[in-house]
């Protein structure tokens, strides 16, 4: 039997969505509020995981949807960075506080 | 709580993932930064493994400290930071997001502390990759499908976003 109980992974989890939160809160620059936003993801990856060998019906289901969340991540990274270039072509600028357009 | 090897790897691997999270948040320079992220994807893909999910791991590393990073890293070299420039978010709007993020923690970590889940004896790490193939190709096929359709889609519109507009520069002319 496992000596790490489910609740430590679901507590790293939380640290790291947290982590993730706040940085995609707090910072200014677009780059880093797109791979803030990947932490939380991968927080939550190690949930899924974790209740899938954890759980009370363990099965690879949560394994499963982890991998569907990975593929979703990556396309959602890819036109992320399209986005970005594309703004930062038009506004000479990559700070999130300063794309406002649709604002005014 | 016995001190074993697996409760020493799963603190060691928590540990720098953690660690590199909260370089993410104090580093000033943004490259410095996603090198620190790619600390905590490797440290997660060793989390995998201590969960038995061993292909999961292999994919961690492909797709998020291989992948991901170096997009990440072409979406900074491509753009221009103004590295030093102090944040313009007040102290205020900080302290009261810290607050927020920690009550959010807080209430979140009471209903994992009073977590018990019976355990249950299972079989994942037995051909690991196996099994996901053969539940992904026999209940997930539909969704499988859509997933390929998702990744043409995003291919086809970053290309489309991203690319120089010349003609309507042209026809402006």
């Amino acid at each position: 039997m496992s000596t790490v109980p489910v609740q430590a992974y679901l507590a790293l989890a939380l640290i790291l969505f947290c982590i993730g939160l706040y940085g995609a809160l707090t910072k200014r620059n677009t780059v880093i509020v797109l791979i803030s936003i990947e932490l939380m993801l991968n927080a939550v990856n190690i949930n899924l995981v974790a209740f899938s060998k954890y759980g009370i019906t363990p099965s690879i289901t949560g394994q499963i949807f982890t991998l569907f969340v990975i593929a979703v991540a990556a396309a959602e990274v890819a036109v992320g960075i399209a986005i970005l270039i594309s703004l930062y072509r038009n506004k000479k600028s990559v700070n999130i506080d300063e794309m406002d357009a649709m604002k005014h | 709580m016995t001190f074993s090897g697996e409760f020493f790897a799963f603190m060691s691997l928590a540990l720098v993932a953690v660690i590199g999270g909260v370089l993410l948040l104090n580093l000033t320079k943004v490259v410095h930064m996603v090198v620190a992220l790619v600390f905590t994807f490797v440290s997660i893909a060793g989390i995998y493994v201590l969960l038995s999910a061993e292909f999961l791991a292999a994919v961690q590393i492909l797709i998020y400290s291989g992948a991901i990073t170096i997009i990440m890293l072409f979406g900074i070299m491509l753009t221009r930071h103004n590295d030093t420039s102090e944040p313009k978010i007040g102290r205020w709007r900080k302290l009261l997001l810290f607050a927020g993020v920690l009550g959010f923690a807080f209430a979140v970590y009471i209903g994992i502390y009073n977590l018990d889940l019976p355990s249950a004896p299972n079989d994942l790490h037995v051909n690991n990759t196996e099994q996901i193939g053969i539940e992904l190709y026999s209940k997930f096929i539909i969704p499988f499908e859509v997933t390929s359709v998702l990744l043409l889609v995003a291919l086809i519109g970053s290309i489309v976003l991203a690319k120089k507009d010349d003609e309507k520069e042209a026809e402006k002319e």
